[in-house]
């Protein structure tokens, strides 16, 4: 597991790359949410270059979102590859956080 | 040498006490139990006061001067250690949820089978075993793998340990454990007119919390589908007590079935999990629809669609977790659901739900050969006898 991250027009976009399971969960966790700042209203997770998520990686992400929530941050993921986006439909996670096919969709939706 | 568990029943109904003794002879007998007995609350508290070393109390609810409800608000008091396990009258669900939500551990139903309730015995001693354990290893500050290893034996001590004997149907389970990750279980419940219900669900973390959250998804899954007799209602009424006071934002994923073996429909609804796949007799497997639902504890005032199919005589049901399908091998491939549909392509009229289950296990671990398993994997077959 592997984070980097950019800010672009009004968004930060986090990407994760490789696996996220329940061996590295808590890291990915805290990884995403130390690259994100107070000033942050907007922040994208890119999923494009992820191979795995697991249950308890999923709770990582509600728990991000939780966070960004309490202080009126917005929050999406985009770009889910095959094997993700069948995760997230059926644990039912598409219907509870916001999903877009690319980088460009979310930032034009939730930034600026 | 080990002590006996000491059992307080309380009720005030004065044939229990000689029936509880002659029933569970060969448990006291062999000093496994021993029992103390108190005809209402008030009466229960002087004994675990006088005792002082009672590990388990069973109470039933109405009786006069302390009810069984009130006195499970005062045991934590003498000791918080004690688990409690209540009787009530078959549906009571106002009643159970809230012994539940006053700690109760687990509840039997009257009239009391007692074989069902040594059962229930056996499990509620086991995860007080396992309890205090854990409490102990917090004590000593040893490593989280120690606590772990408490957490995965609280997830194995609430599997079921029989199944149905039944010449219409069988249904068989199992669960292999992953070595610090996943949190699966089943249930085979008992439902009325001689209906199943059949869970299977998957836990979105490990350890002591996610265990204790497990625990409390299936006391719940349990308590709410003996008073309601439909998948989709009742994942809804377990969504919302899971989310009620969930500050860990653990989840979990169910698919709860209703099984009637006498007209074979198999009624599911599903909380996130994965769907199960319906193999008939002349080997042709389908995987059901899904139906739509979000994992349990995460989003309140949730329904949850259900949707009806009928075995026919030789049909099975394969119900799994994601630690089946996403079962990896050394290449890094998955073992995917046509991994399912490879095992159980071919006439299956004649397989038991024991075969089709332990075939899974096989087929999984030759699969992953020499990789690790990740999640833990968990399989529960329904067969319909021809």
């Amino acid at each position: 597991m592997d984070i980097t991250s950019q800010r672009t027009d009004g968004a930060l976009i986090v990407s994760a790359e490789g696996r996220v399971d329940g061996a590295n969960a808590r890291k990915f966790q805290k990884a995403v949410e130390n690259v994100i700042s107070d000033g942050d209203s907007a922040v994208v997770l890119d999923m494009e270059d992820l191979t795995y998520i697991s249950s308890a990686g999923l709770r990582s992400i509600l728990l991000i979102a939780k966070g960004l929530q309490k202080r009126n941050s917005k929050f999406a993921v985009c770009s889910l590859q095959g094997p993700i986006r069948e995760v997230f439909r059926i644990v039912g996670f598409d219907k509870i956080v916001s999903i877009y096919d690319s980088q460009a969709d979310a930032v034009k939706e939730l930034g600026g | 040498m080990v002590r006996p568990y000491k059992i307080l029943v309380v009720d005030d109904e004065p044939d229990l006490e000689p029936l509880m003794l002659q029933r569970m002879r060969r448990h006291i007998r062999k000093g496994r139990y021993t029992f103390v007995f108190a005809a209402n609350g008030v009466e229960a508290l002087e004994r675990l006061d006088q005792e002082g070393d009672i590990d388990m109390v069973l109470s039933d609810i109405n009786m006069p001067q302390m009810d069984g409800l009130t006195l499970l608000e005062q045991i934590p008091k003498v000791d918080p250690n004690i688990r409690s396990v209540i009787i009530s009258a078959y549906g009571d669900m106002k009643n159970i949820r809230t012994a539940m939500n006053r700690g109760a551990f687990d509840f039997v139903t009257k009239p009391v089978d007692f074989k069902d309730l040594q059962i229930t015995i056996e499990r509620t001693l086991a995860h007080m075993q396992e309890w205090r354990e854990a409490l102990s290893y917090r004590n000593k500050l040893v490593t989280i793998q120690n606590e772990l290893e408490v957490a995965s034996r609280i997830q194995q001590s609430i599997l079921p340990s029989e199944f149905p004997e039944d010449i219409r149907y069988q249904v068989y389970g199992n669960m292999e454990p992953a070595r610090d990750v996943g949190g699966d279980f089943f249930d085979i419940l008992d439902l009325d007119k001689g209906r199943k219900g059949l869970a299977i669900a998957d836990v979105s973390d490990k350890g002591v919390p996610a265990a204790l959250f497990m625990m409390s998804c299936r006391t719940l899954l349990k308590g709410v589908a003996i008073g309601l007799s439909e998948p989709g209602p009742v994942l809804a009424e377990v969504n919302q007590l899971l989310h009620e006071d969930n500050e860990t934002f653990l989840f979990v994923t169910v698919l709860y079935a209703v099984y009637d073996p006498d007209s074979g429909e198999f009624t599911y609804a599903s909380g996130g999990h994965d769907a199960p796949l319906l193999v008939r007799a002349d080997g042709s497997a389908e995987l059901l629809p899904l139906t739509d639902g979000i994992a349990l504890g995460v989003v309140p005032d949730l329904e949850y669609r259900q949707h009806t199919v009928t075995l026919e005589p030789g049909d099975t049901m394969v119900l799994y977790t994601d630690g089946v399908t996403e079962a990896q091998n050394v290449r890094g491939d998955a073992f995917e659901v046509e991994g399912l549909h490879r095992i159980f392509g071919g006439s299956l009229a004649s397989i038991t739900a024991r075969e089709g289950t332990d075939s899974v296990f096989h087929t999984v671990r030759d699969f992953m050969g020499e990789a690790a398993q990740f999640d833990d994997i968990t399989c529960l077959t329904l067969h319909r006898d021809k």
